[in-house]
């Protein structure tokens, strides 16, 4: 196997949490985990959250079609414009279109997205999500959980635990999206 | 619906954080948005499209703000089209017109609009039969000012969702080209048409009576033609605007009848067109007048599309503008 270059850091100061090769590792986990609780694959939707999350969901499903030759359903649901933090933010979030199949009722919708942090952006989608109707469940898989939570939100399936300080930044970087080697990083203390 | 096989992945990079961001908090002209933020709001405007086909066609975007329809100028469909756009974004919604408003009874626009703003009102929208009235507004009121038609100035909610059809249907706007057909001297609308087809890529020709569509109109980058047979073969979009016929003095054209016979999309007209070209209309239409009964109810005419597109279109502009925190100073 040819090594994959050195990523660059994405802040002077940010140190290598995973590289490409433990994302792998990690979404290869959490795609066994899913069929392991799932056992109708045909019953769920992966659900990625804009924009990192949507690499995610794709690339859970696609582990999953590899194991077990279903490739599951996937979709993306908008939070921005059901967040609760609007008139706080620095900036405005972009808004997405939303893909969800339309009988949620009675599906398994499998959040996914990059980082957990304070549950916000989870809470937003799941109201997001009953907009459309009622799924049968929610499950909720992150790659990176840096604790921290402002709600009563706890993840499914998780990729790494990441003890932070609040204050820390934690970085994901996807070859797809970012134009660098998947990595994550998270500032030093 | 659900996405099998993968997504696009191109819609990753449509949603990448690196993109530039909104940092208006009046709409006011399409002259002053660059094509990119035009872009940014056809975009929004597809995600709150959907909102409308959701068992809960709600969104809490604007929870808690205030909005106020001003309209100095009587209009139903464009307020009505406001209204449910805030209310859709869970914002709260007062409506004040000319009549009930103290403008009757000699308060300034001024003054008005400050006591408007010590009420509390986040976005103030407003129709004002002055150019300018809304750029006035804005430059003394901390509220968004939402442009809904200033005179023969402007309406860019109009062109926006003019621009959000095309795009919808042809999937593209830049290269096409586009006929504005009718009253373009006294049209806002045609204006802001104008000026979003131009930075998004578009050929503009201008077509109507020589009184209406004076050669002057070349200078903003367009083609003007008195005859509407010599480009019907060529065009992808023909939007006719509504002759207004109760606003004109009659030295402008002769009569109805004889507009209709040099400029209206009859039915022998309609079938000179491309097969996949749009008709389009902002409304109220004129059946018999400027477009052929028959025609507007046929399946190339996507006038009810933009009724549709329009809600989306102003959630848009209600969210962009007005969806941060007043005294925010990073957006504003």
């Amino acid at each position: 196997m040819i090594p994959p270059a050195a990523p660059q850091p994405p802040a002077p100061d940010a140190v290598l949490v995973l590289d490409a090769q433990a994302i792998d590792r990690a979404l290869r986990r959490i795609a066994h985990e899913i069929v392991e609780r799932n056992p109708d694959l045909s019953r769920i939707c992966i659900v990625g959250v804009p924009s990192r999350g949507i690499e995610v969901s794709h690339r859970i499903a696609s582990y999953i079609e590899t194991f077990e030759q279903i490739l599951p359903d996937i979709g993306v649901i908008d939070v921005a414009m059901h967040r609760d933090d609007l008139r706080i933010r620095p900036r405005l979030p972009r808004v997405a279109v939303s893909h969800l199949p339309p009988d949620i009722e009675d599906r398994t919708l499998i959040l996914a997205d990059d980082v957990l942090f304070s549950g916000r952006t989870c809470r937003a989608a799941m109201d997001s999500i009953a907009s459309f109707g009622r799924p049968r469940r929610i499950q909720l898989a992150v790659l990176i959980d840096r604790g921290h939570r402002e709600l009563p939100i706890r993840p499914d399936y998780v990729g790494k635990n990441l003890p932070t300080s609040p204050e820390q930044r934690v970085y994901v970087r996807f070859q797809s999206i970012d134009q660098v080697p998947d990595s994550v990083w998270m500032d030093k203390e | 619906m659900t996405a099998k096989p993968k997504l696009p992945r191109a819609s990753q990079a449509a949603a990448s954080p690196a993109t530039p961001i909104w940092t208006r908090k009046d709409l006011l002209a399409i002259r002053d948005l660059s094509p990119e933020e035009l872009t940014l709001v056809l975009d929004t405007a597809a995600a709150f499209k959907q909102v409308g086909a959701r068992e809960i066609k709600k969104v809490p975007a604007l929870r808690g703000k205030t909005l106020i329809n001003f309209f100095v100028e009587p209009s139903t469909r464009t307020r009505t089209s406001f209204e449910l756009a805030a209310f859709r974004l869970s914002a709260d919604v007062v409506n004040i017109s000319a009549s009930t408003s103290s403008l009757s009874k000699g308060e300034t626009l001024k003054d008005t609009a400050r006591n408007l703003q010590a009420l509390h009102a986040d976005i103030i929208v407003l129709r004002h039969s002055s150019a300018g009235a809304p750029l006035f507004l804005s430059q003394r009121l901390a509220s968004s000012v939402i442009n809904a038609g200033d005179g023969a100035h402007e309406h860019p909610t109009q062109a926006l969702l003019d621009v959000f059809t095309i795009r919808e249907r042809l999937g593209r706007v830049a290269g096409l080209h586009v006929a504005i057909i009718g009253d373009i001297l006294f049209s806002r609308v045609a204006r802001s048409d104008i000026a979003a087809l131009l930075k998004l890529g578009a050929k503009v020709t201008l077509v109507g009576p020589s009184t209406l569509v004076p050669r002057e109109f070349e200078k903003m980058g367009v083609s003007v033609t008195h005859d509407i047979d010599s480009i019907l073969g060529e065009v992808d979009v023909v939007n006719l605007l509504r002759i207004q016929h109760e606003r004109q003095r009659k030295e402008y054209f002769p009569g109805l009848g004889e507009y209709t016979a040099l400029f209206g999309l009859t039915k022998e007209r309609a079938a000179r067109l491309k097969p996949d070209a749009l008709i389009m209309h902002p409304g109220p239409i004129n059946r018999g007048v400027e477009i052929d009964s028959e025609i507007a109810d046929s399946a190339r005419s996507v006038i009810l599309d933009q009724v549709t597109n329009g809600l989306a279109v102003r959630m848009a502009v209600l969210y962009l503008c007005g969806g941060c925190g007043s005294g925010n100073a990073a957006i504003r």
